[in-house]
């Protein structure tokens, strides 16, 4: 009975993520580094994958974005195969932004915005009232319209990534894969990308991220998937998966899992060799 | 207030179903070039041991000419004048490409080994008589052999650095190893060929207009006027590689396709260029550069870029021929006013 009620929770869920992933098996050259993984994206919320470097984080996100193709398995774009699909059409539903991108010199903030509507555009329309339209809207929802005249380069590290994440919005999806965008970024500026993330999921975005960061990871997502070495080891709200076993676990990490006192979610307080209270010196973090 | 909000993000201007970002200034100055180069270009047809004025050259050009002028420009001037107008349109838009490609302003067809595997192979069919050689020039001429080394050496360089896609340090690099190799094998040859077939390759390896005559000029103009029709064509898928291939593929652009089509464009128009005047070093590599600073583009605008080429080709050409008291090859003069220009680059680079 509990079983049967499982299934059917399972393939609600399944029936309406917008992008899953099936016995993915993906790899570089005869690497494999991950191996058959399946994992699918809850519509409407933040999900974050978290794990330690080289476990496979930004893999996954290539091979859920169409970057990466899968040797095994497969990735269902709204119940297509994702590698199926016309570029141009995965390009219409997924906005992709990969980590660190870098702007020719010069470029404006207002031209880069606006290659985001590349999808919709053709050889013979180029820039239709539409594009001039969502391009404003992209440029007003991330706060950078004053910037529209600036080049790139001038910007902070901020708001360049503001600018960027602009460009996919301008692409006119609701469904957002961002690799790692707070990378470089102070934590002042993180938590500004971050809150902006939060607004575009309120605003009714799903977003795939891969952060680096476990406590922005938590107080950002309502999804975590938890990887380490090509596999997913939790899967879940942050207060359900979030506890110091898991995190010896997958990082290797000693740790206290306490209270966010500004939140209402964990809070990961890190337990070094040094500068900490003698009881916690030495201890096992499990 | 929505007017308002629209016209502050990027004008654009609509005819019909056409549409696009109008950007006046580098609409203006792209005209102004064009203007300029053929006004250069008539004036390089006036100019000579039997001047002809600008108003006659026009004419002429255009089918209303005298007959003596008719036979003089006809036949006799507009042949070098043409080959230097495609020539430098062809180079200057092979640099814009390769430069976009590698994301680097100081690559060029000549770093990629396309002029240096040409010289080779003309080097080698100029040098080494016999057999094989002989036959070659003689079934398909020696530009057209020097084409397919052109086309064989950048093909090489680009399937040598291809590694999980194209990283523009990598295609740079190899490149100009690879151009070390071709120029290594040029030297050798000409050390130990004949010294009337080395005047002959010497003749070839510096670039020159002299003695261009209908049968040269036409290959490469209707060379060059195909693949600039495929460029254009391209162009607007190629615009989000400018970012890196992955934002580009979040945009919807099969990157690897597109970047292929455009760099074996660049690659064959270099070769048409190189079959019609020799190796013209730095056009190239200049062209595209001085193009983006005249347009305020941040990266190589392809019109402008070829018509900056054609100029700078021209020009090079009527100084070549008029004013320095020596007649000199136009690639002695291009290097004189490339080398330099390089050079600031590279000091602007380092400043950075």
């Amino acid at each position: 009975m509990v079983a049967h009620d499982i299934t059917q929770v399972k393939s609600a869920v399944e029936q309406v993520s917008r992008l899953t992933a099936e016995d993915v098996t993906v790899g570089y050259g005869s690497r494999t580094v991950i191996d058959g993984l399946d994992v699918s994206v809850p519509p409407g919320v933040i999900t974050t994958i978290i794990g330690p470097n080289g476990c496979g984080k930004s893999t996954l996100l290539r091979t859920l974005s169409r970057l990466l193709k899968p040797t095994r398995g497969t990735v269902l774009l709204d119940g297509d195969d994702i590698v199926r699909l016309k570029t141009r059409d995965v390009a219409k539903k997924l906005g992709l932004l990969p980590q660190t991108p870098v702007a020719p010199e010069g470029l404006t903030v207002a031209d880069l915005v606006a290659r985001g509507r590349h999808p919709h555009q053709s050889w013979l329309r180029q820039w239709s009232s539409d594009d001039a339209d969502v391009v404003a809207r992209a440029l007003a929802l991330t706060g950078v319209s004053d910037l529209a005249d600036r080049p790139v380069d001038t910007l902070s590290g901020g708001q360049r990534q503001r600018v960027w994440i602009s460009m996919t919005l301008a692409q006119g999806t609701d469904l957002l894969l961002l690799d790692e965008p707070t990378t470089y970024l102070d934590l002042a500026h993180a938590i500004d990308v971050l809150d902006l993330v939060d607004d575009l999921h309120e605003s009714g975005c799903t977003v795939v991220m891969v952060l680096h960061d476990l406590n922005l990871a938590i107080r950002y997502s309502d999804n975590l998937v938890v990887m380490k070495e090509g596999a997913i080891l939790a899967q879940g709200h942050p207060r359900d998966v979030v506890t110091a076993e898991l995190l010896h676990e997958a990082f290797g990490l000693r740790a206290l899992v306490v209270d966010d006192p500004v939140g209402d979610r964990p809070l990961v307080v890190p337990i070094g060799r040094t500068q900490v209270h003698p009881n916690y010196r030495g201890k096992n973090g499990s | 207030m929505s007017a308002e909000a629209k016209s502050s993000v990027l004008p654009g201007l609509r005819l019909g179903r056409v549409s696009f970002v109008w950007r006046p200034w580098i609409a203006g100055v792209t005209l102004l070039l064009a203007a300029v180069t053929f006004l250069l270009f008539c004036l390089s047809i006036g100019i000579g041991d039997f001047p002809i004025g600008l108003p006659q050259v026009i004419a002429t050009i255009f089918g209303h000419g005298e007959p003596v002028d008719e036979f003089v420009i006809m036949d006799l001037r507009l042949p070098r004048a043409l080959a230097g107008l495609v020539v430098g349109i062809a180079l200057g838009v092979s640099g814009a490409i390769t430069q976009s490609v590698a994301r680097n302003p100081l690559s060029s067809p000549d770093v990629l080994g396309i002029t240096s595997g040409a010289g080779a192979v003309a080097v080698f069919l100029v040098t080494v008589s016999g057999g094989t050689a002989t036959a070659i020039v003689d079934s398909v001429g020696l530009s057209a052999a020097a084409l397919g080394g052109g086309l064989g050496t950048g093909l090489l360089v680009y399937f040598l650095a291809w590694r999980r896609g194209i990283d523009g340090f990598r295609l740079i690099l190899i490149g100009i190893s690879v151009t070390a190799v071709m120029e290594a094998i040029t030297t050798w040859l000409l050390a130990t060929a004949d010294i009337r077939d080395v005047a002959r390759a010497q003749a070839w390896l510096v670039g020159s207009l002299d003695d261009r005559g209908w049968d040269e000029v036409r290959t490469a103009l209707w060379c060059t006027l195909a693949l600039l029709a495929v460029v254009t064509c391209v162009a607007f898928q190629f615009r989000p590689l400018h970012f890196g291939d992955e934002v580009a593929a979040g945009l919807g652009v099969r990157y690897t396709r597109v970047r292929a089509v455009m760099l074996l464009c660049a690659v064959l128009l270099a070769g048409a260029a190189v079959s019609a005047a020799g190796p013209v070093p730095f056009v190239a590599l200049v062209a595209p550069q001085v193009a983006m600073r005249l347009a305020r583009c941040p990266t190589p605008p392809l019109a402008a870029s070829g018509l900056v080429g054609a100029l700078l080709l021209i020009g090079a050409d009527l100084v070549a021929r008029t004013a320095l008291p020596v007649s000199l090859p136009v690639g002695v003069v291009t290097a004189a006013i490339g080398g330099p220009f390089l050079v600031h680059l590279l000091v602007r680079a380092n400043a950075r």
